[in-house]
């Protein structure tokens, strides 16, 4: 560790997070600062809230009706729950890689070059053909598919779709990218892959990752976020946590004695 | 142990072969049923695919009616005696017939739009200056035609007839004579309703049928998917929604009379809209097949994985995006499929039609959606209602004709189903 976490810049703050889905709380009062340009692994056993409070980065939660969230959390310094932040704009600074593959059912190009469309990024076709292939050249996919843009996304490998989407999610240029368990439904060769992709983008980009793989998170993040039951347990260093937590259940959970 | 297994798997298989004999029987049953309604259907509808015609010759003045450069003058060819000059003709067939009274009988065995009819051949034919002769062939009367076919038995006594001895016997010496015979019967194809069978045709349902069903869909397609767009991703749950849920499966239910009802006090008395008009039926239609596209709509939204959406939606598209560009077109077989149900359902409706007026006799082919029209179902059921044999037949031909419609309409749902599922 070269660089001291908390001398860094913080690109996301949550400030006293409670989230409710009806009358359960699934997120009790977290408090959490996402360094910029790192990536960040939030762990913990099943339904503990790290999906919750990933989806609250980016407001998703709000497609949920009976999902009330109350706390603070700034994005450069403004509250992304503030009356003048619309969710739509916000999602597309803060892009999003789902657990399964999603990509749409068109051609590799169209699932790309949605984003960009939708907010109008390139003036004619041949910007978005660039813009389309080097979001591809980013996820590392150009190789891979330049001879088939027109082919359908979904007739791709799993780690295909999986970079597809990471892709569609660079395309729109986003600060930061939130991702659930990217490499859950993937073969150990595709998680490489992703996992070095992921690598090579935390130098321009924002990443917050869960993941239920130790290995994955001591391996690929710069921090670690335990949540334990709708709590923030530990957020330290990932050598930290994974050398000499602090915490009894933190030790429990990444030696496997539960979860 | 072994022997009770042996016996359980043997007691399984024989339950299930059962099973299967009773699907296959219900099958078959439902089979033999629809054939045989379409069969008896078609017996008694495919005679009026023919007409009995008779075939004279008669003499026009052409320059009583044209003026001096050969054009047809209007309300001179109005006040031709048409009537007379077939009638005085086809008197000349049978000399002997001398008396008013045995004359009245005679003419009554050939169509009473005779006149008419060879009033519309001459309109088409480019004649000479002065006399000449014409060979046309016009029909007979529809109890003459009923004859023709063997419909018309003269086995039952003669008071309980239709057609008289003694115009059987001018219409078998028509036959002898190589004058009178069974023809393609074209006017059916091409004419809308009439007093007289041998005139009535089905065109005049067929295009009411076709604006009112354009209405009917242009009303309640984009209004259905709009509401279940809302339903589905807008309306915050709570009273207000599910009392709006519980009313659309309601409206569903709702005996189509009601629509009509409503129509005629709302369309009509309210709005003002004209009376027997495909814009009118059109629009009871569409309420009528609302909450039956709307559930289809929904159903088919649902089943679209919540993912795609998602992933719209994490790509900062607002929900109406993510649900026009991404939900929709994926959704667009099953929304298609209820449609094409809802209007089918329409097709095959009379109640709701009857309310509005859409149930009057209308000589001519509709040409707007505000002229006065009626429609197939209503078409059948006037015909079906009237005394005459021929328009029995006439009922029978076009069922057949509305169950073709519907058939092509669920081969087009079908197609396009598959078309659009490739896609996917
Ligand atoms: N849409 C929802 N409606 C109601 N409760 C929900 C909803 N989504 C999640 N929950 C509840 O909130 C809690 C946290 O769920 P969450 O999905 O965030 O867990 P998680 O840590 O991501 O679990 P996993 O590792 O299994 O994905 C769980 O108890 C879950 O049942
Ligand atoms: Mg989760």
């Amino acid at each position: 560790m070269k660089k001291d976490g908390d001398t860094m810049k913080q690109k996301l703050i949550a400030e006293n997070v409670d989230v409710f889905y009806g009358e359960k709380q699934a997120i009790n009062n977290i408090s959490l600062g996402i360094n910029e340009n790192t990536i960040t692994a939030l762990i913990g056993p099943s339904g503990c809230g790290k999906s919750t409070f990933l989806r609250c980065l980016n407001r998703m939660n709000d497609v949920i009706d009976t999902c009330k969230i109350s706390g603070k959390i700034l994005m450069d310094n403004t509250d992304i729950y503030g009356t003048e932040v619309d969710p739509v704009e916000l999602r597309a600074k803060v892009g999003m890689v789902f657990q399964k593959p999603n990509p749409f059912p068109k051609s590799i190009f169209e699932n790309i070059a949605y984003g960009p469309r939708i907010h109008g990024l390139a003036s004619n076709n041949s910007e978005l053909k660039d813009i389309v292939l080097s979001s591809l050249e980013k996820a590392g996919l150009i190789d891979e598919v330049k001879d088939r843009l027109d082919d359908q996304a979904t007739g791709l490998s799993g780690g295909q779709q999986q970079r597809i989407c990471i892709a569609r999610a660079i395309a729109v240029s986003p600060e930061v990218i939130l991702m659930d368990e990217p490499c859950s439904a993937l073969d150990p060769i595709a998680t490489a892959k992703i996992e070095e992709l992921m690598n090579e983008l935390s130098q321009s980009y924002t990443i917050v990752i869960v993941t239920h793989s130790m290995q994955q998170a001591a391996r690929v993040s710069k921090k670690t976020a335990f949540f334990h039951l709708g709590d923030l347990i530990e957020y330290n260093d990932t050598d930290k946590i994974f050398t000499q937590p602090e915490n009894e259940k933190t030790q429990d959970y990444i030696t496997g004695r539960f979860g | 142990m072994d022997i009770n297994r042996k016996n359980f798997t043997r007691s399984r298989k024989r339950v299930e072969t059962r099973l299967k004999f009773y699907g296959l029987t219900s099958i078959c049953f439902s089979l033999l049923m629809l054939a045989t309604l379409l069969i008896s259907i078609g017996l008694n509808g495919y005679t009026a695919l023919q007409q009995a015609y008779f075939k004279i010759s008669i003499p026009v003045d052409a320059s009583e009616f044209t003026s001096e450069d050969g054009n047809i003058l209007k309300n001179k060819i109005n006040l031709y005696d048409w009537d007379g000059t077939v009638n005085r003709s086809f008197n000349k067939l049978f000399p002997e017939v001398k008396s008013r009274d045995d004359r009245k009988k005679l003419f009554s065995i050939i169509s009473s739009n005779s006149g008419y009819d060879f009033k519309e051949i001459v309109k088409k034919r480019s004649l000479d200056k002065g006399k000449t002769v014409l060979t046309v062939w016009l029909s007979l009367s529809d109890d003459a035609d009923q004859y023709l076919k063997g419909r018309l038995s003269k086995d039952i006594p003669e008071k309980d007839r239709r057609i008289s001895n003694q115009e059987i016997k001018w219409v078998d010496s028509l036959v002898e004579r190589k004058i009178a015979q069974l023809k393609f019967n074209k006017t059916f194809f091409t004419a809308a309703d009439s007093r007289e069978p041998e005139s009535a045709g089905i065109l005049g349902a067929v295009v009411g049928s076709a604006l009112t069903l354009t209405i009917t869909i242009l009303f309640a397609l984009p209004l259905a998917v709009m509401a279940s767009i809302y339903l589905e991703y807008f309306a915050k749950p709570g009273k207000v929604t599910d009392f709006i849920e519980v009313n659309i499966n309601n409206l569903a239910a709702v005996p189509s009379i009601v629509f009509g009802l409503l129509g005629l006090s709302v369309f009509l008395s309210t709005f003002g809209l004209p009376r027997s008009a495909p814009l009118v039926g059109g629009l009871v239609l569409g309420l009528m097949t609302l909450p039956t596209i709307i559930i289809a709509t929904r159903a088919s939204i649902r089943s679209i994985p919540p993912s795609i959406r998602e992933a719209a939606l994490g790509l900062g598209a607002s929900k109406m995006q993510a649900a026009m560009h991404h939900v929709l077109p994926l959704a667009t077989p099953g929304i298609l499929t209820g449609t094409i149900i809802g209007m089918a359902q329409a097709l095959g409706e009379t109640a709701p039609l009857l309310m509005i007026g859409m149930v009057a006799f209308i000589i001519d082919v509709p040409s707007s959606f505000t002229s006065s029209a009626t429609a197939m179902p209503v078409q059948i059921f006037m015909w079906s209602d009237s005394a005459e044999r021929a328009f029995y037949e006439r009922s029978s031909l076009a069922i057949l004709f509305l169950v073709g419609f519907l058939i092509i309409m669920n081969l087009i749902a079908v197609v396009l189903r598959k078309k659009f599922e490739k896609r996917w």
